[in-house]
């Protein structure tokens, strides 16, 4: 076997005491294409940063092109011929094509000046390695992210990089751009170039990639040619599960029958949205939970927000309580009565700086306050009441939010939406980041307003919680529901299963 | 609210004032007024207190309308030109008395916000660039409308009652109505559904939209009131003064901004105090006025550009002072 270009063995990193990575290793042949995947918290940024000189590795050794080499920084990492395509475009969309492909390394005239002839023969030379001809003397922002993106990845190759890390490259281009994309993936790997191709769209590899190394809690667990493997293997090797146990989860369907007293709530049919989601086919009854399940870009999030009003719907038909709506607006699904726990607290949740009662009534304000002016007392009794039933630990209602726990600012945040006493209940991802007990705590609110009468839509990476937790189980791969599992009978291997296998038929099949 | 009798929960306490984050500008404002009356004799005269009181009536308006737009997040440049514009155009209808005058002049900073609101929530400008833009339209116009002079006011209508005449021998009116805005933009902040979602707007523009919060009608609203503000100061600059002022009014943006930041609001937006904001003013004002007093002394003799040196270090040193002993806990999450 010939030396790879990059070997990384060994490599451990702890931050604070807390080890990000255990014992990972990555090997890219010359000219290979080559996956890395693994759930969130695997590992796998860690790993890369490592690799870029962005973090300092604790332990291991990292040998590039034959030699050991110790990256010290960004800089150093581009030295040796790492380049790295980063999720969020780090061009500069103000300049044109050209600037944008020389940046930092212009041509220079003998007396200094730079030479934008040769400069721009360098970008154009570039650019149809790649096939595509573009204006280089227009701003980069005027052009689609997707060709942002190719102008990046031409930057990177122009720096003359051996191995181009791509971080998730595929996430906002549409299905023709990133042919576009696999095709400069095939041609930079003809010259000789080596990339590191990181993705959870696991379909992508096998189109793209050679080989795959599969990380999980901060180790590296497999590494394999694409050839030979399957989705199902992968998915297993990232969950830590055997597969052989989950192929024959998937032949025994325990599909019970389920009475479900109440009536359907939300209804969706083939619904799509300007975010990825394809086709999502939907019911939800009163009184059930209906759990969504899904690898990470599956759609889950996407399936929520399309309902609650926050992004355009595209396609297909939405009925609550037998009436078909159309929601613009958050606003609006409010008002029919849908609630959503999203699932960054800090971005989309919390204000950080109001006091613990008035983010817990921010949303309730209209029906607590008569002529724009708030009942005080009448809010105070409401406050109180949630922080008993919930057990929400704050030194006083008037303690700013962020010196709460994450558990406990997760409790105020539900209460927020249970005191609007909601028909339907979207959570995403509802105890992630919170620790076990207020985690019991708050599956056991959820269930008792279920038993009241709530539906629940709950979006969640844990099997365990959707297993235990919900009625059915709908499963999403790329953006479209594929399959629905009914409780009870459901086993974290059949879910494991269903969540892999390719859909069986082009529409959802229904075990009802 | 609690059935204890007496509530000696210490956050609740200080919240009128701005909770602890906002103390530092209240300790600087007593221990000022402590100095100033030790060293100079007639510190606190009416006549001192008086004239103090009715020049910064103005600037405590418009920091309080400054504070709002801050506290969403936004910036209103236009208010020192608004105020300008005002005045100008309160001092041409002063022969119509002061019924017609005063609310000519808040009108014209009516529409100055509603201007700065539509190209903001409307057009979705920068609220920098927005209030940029108005401020240049309102100087332009204060200065066509007064044709580039002082326009004086009619001295036979009753229009300088507003600004020349006092309750009693210390409280001119000026202040008193300057005390009623602050306590009804105390209250909108405090007491009514609109005041938490501009906070909640300033705080985390997200997740208030995610809460099906009316979040433009909380921006519409801060900048028709900081645009009323600014007209109301304009009103009480042509009647206390005398005259419409086409190009007084500059740097008064700035004056606000910073009296705002002394008072312990997030230029960030999302928290932030009426009462500090206020204090802040009143703290600049008073610097102003002890120098002025440090010239009589005949210890120094400052110009009124040396003035401005000093005042731009004092509220460095404040804001130091805040960012050393207010320093926000860090999040626990």
């Amino acid at each position: 076997m010939t030396e790879p270009l990059l070997q990384m063995t060994g490599i451990q990193k702890a931050f604070a005491g807390v080890p990000a990575l255990r014992d990972a290793s990555l090997r890219i042949g010359p000219g290979e294409v080559h996956a890395l995947v693994g759930q969130n918290g695997a590992g796998k940024s860690t790993l890369i940063k490592i690799l870029t000189g962005v973090y300092r590795r604790d332990a291991g050794e990292v040998r590039f092109g034959g030699r050991a080499v110790d990256l010290r920084s960004p800089r150093d990492a581009q030295g040796v011929g790492i380049a790295t395509i980063y999720q969020e475009l780090t061009l500069v969309p103000q300049r044109t094509v050209t600037e944008n492909i020389v940046l930092g390394y212009e041509p220079r005239r003998p007396w200094g000046t730079i030479d934008w002839k040769a400069a721009d023969a360098r970008a154009r030379e570039v650019l149809s390695r790649f096939g595509i001809e573009l204006d280089l003397d227009r701003p980069l922002g005027s052009y689609p992210t997707a060709i942002q993106q190719l102008v990046a990845i031409g930057r990177a190759a122009s720096m003359e990089a051996r191995l181009l890390i791509m971080d998730e490259p595929t996430s906002s281009l549409d299905e023709r751009e990133v042919e576009t994309l696999f095709g400069v993936i095939r041609a930079l790997k003809e010259r000789g170039t080596s990339i590191l191709y990181v993705s959870h769209f696991l379909d992508e590899l096998f189109a793209v990639c050679d080989g795959v190394t599969i990380m999980r809690d901060g180790r590296t667990v497999g590494e394999t040619r694409i050839k030979g493997t399957t989705k199902l293997d992968l998915i297993a090797g990232m969950l830590g599960r055997d597969p052989d146990e989950i192929r024959a989860a998937g032949r025994t369907q325990l599909a019970t029958d389920q009475t479900h007293t109440g009536p359907v709530f939300l209804e969706a049919r083939g619904l799509s949205s300007d975010r990825r989601l394809k086709r999502l086919d939907l019911e939800v009854r009163a009184g059930e939970i209906v759990g969504l399940a899904g690898l990470l870009g599956s759609g889950r999030t996407e399936s929520a927000r399309a309902i609650f009003g926050m992004d355009k719907v595209t396609g297909g038909s939405l009925k609550i309580g037998g009436r078909e709506v159309r929601l613009s607006s958050p606003r609006e699904a409010i008002d029919a009565g849908i609630a959503f726990l999203t699932e960054d607290r800090k971005v989309e949740g919390i204000i950080p700086d109001l006091s613990v009662r008035e983010n817990l009534t921010l949303a309730l304000l209209p029906r607590l306050s008569k002529m724009g002016i708030v009942d005080e007392a009448r809010e105070r009794q409401i406050v109180e009441g949630f922080i008993k039933a919930m057990g929400i630990r704050t030194a006083d209602m008037d303690q700013p939010i962020r010196e709460l726990s994450g558990g406990n600012q997760q409790k105020v945040l539900l209460a927020r939406w249970l005191a609007l006493e909601p028909k339907l209940l979207i959570l995403d991802e509802p105890t992630r980041g919170v620790d076990v007990g207020a985690k019991l705590e708050i599956q056991s609110i959820i269930a008792k307003h279920v038993e009241q009468g709530c539906a629940v839509l709950l979006i969640s990476s844990e099997f365990e919680e959707l297993i235990e937790g919900a009625h059915n189980i709908v499963v999403l791969q790329e953006g479209r529901s594929v399959r629905r599992l009914n409780n009870p009978g459901v086993t974290e291997a059949s879910l494991i299963h269903a969540i892999a296998e390719p859909p069986d038929h082009p529409h959802m099949e229904a075990a009802e | 609210m609690t059935a204890e009798p007496l509530d000696l929960n210490l956050r609740r306490f200080m919240r009128p004032l701005g909770g602890g984050t906002h103390l530092t500008v209240w300790v600087a404002l007593a221990l000022l007024i402590a100095l100033g009356a030790w060293r100079y004799d007639n510190f606190l005269s009416a006549y001192n207190i008086s004239s103090f009181l009715q020049y910064n009536s103005m600037f405590v308006l418009i920091s309080v309308g400054m504070c709002l737009v801050i506290m969403t997040g936004g910036i209103d440049l236009s208010v020192g030109a608004v105020a300008a514009l005002a005045s100008v155009v309160a001092a041409l209808l002063s022969p119509l008395g002061l019924i017609v005058a005063l609310p000519a002049g808040v009108l014209t900073g009516l529409v100055a916000g509603l201007l700065n609101s539509g190209l903001i929530v409307g057009l979705r400008l920068p609220p920098f660039m927005a209030t940029l833009a108005t401020m240049l339209a309102a100087r332009g116009v204060a200065l066509i409308v007064s044709d580039r002079q002082a326009v004086s006011v009619d001295w036979t209508s009753d229009f300088t009652a507003l600004g020349m005449n006092k309750l009693g021998p210390v409280l001119p009116w000026t202040i008193l109505v300057a005390a009623a805005v602050v306590v009804v933009a105390w209250a909108v902040l405090e007491k009514t559904s609109l005041g938490r979602t501009i906070l909640a707007v300033g705080g985390n523009a997200e997740a208030a939209h995610l809460m099906g919060l009316k979040t433009s009608r909380a921006l519409v609203f801060v900048y028709l009131f900081s645009g009323a503000c600014a007209g109301l100061a304009g009103v009480f600059l042509a009647s206390g003064y005398g005259a419409g002022q086409p190009l007084e009014g500059q740097g008064w943006e700035l004056a606000a901004i910073a009296s705002v930041v002394v008072g312990g609001t997030l230029l960030t937006g999302g928290m932030g105090s009426i009462p500090a904001t206020v204090a802040g003013a009143l703290l600049f004002g008073l610097v102003f006025n002890m120098l002025n007093f440090e010239n009589g002394l005949g210890v120094i003799s400052l110009s009124a550009y040396w003035q401005s040196v000093i005042r731009g270090a004092f509220l460095l040193v404040v804001i130091l002072l805040q960012v050393r002993l207010a320093r926000p806990q860090p999040s626990k999450a």
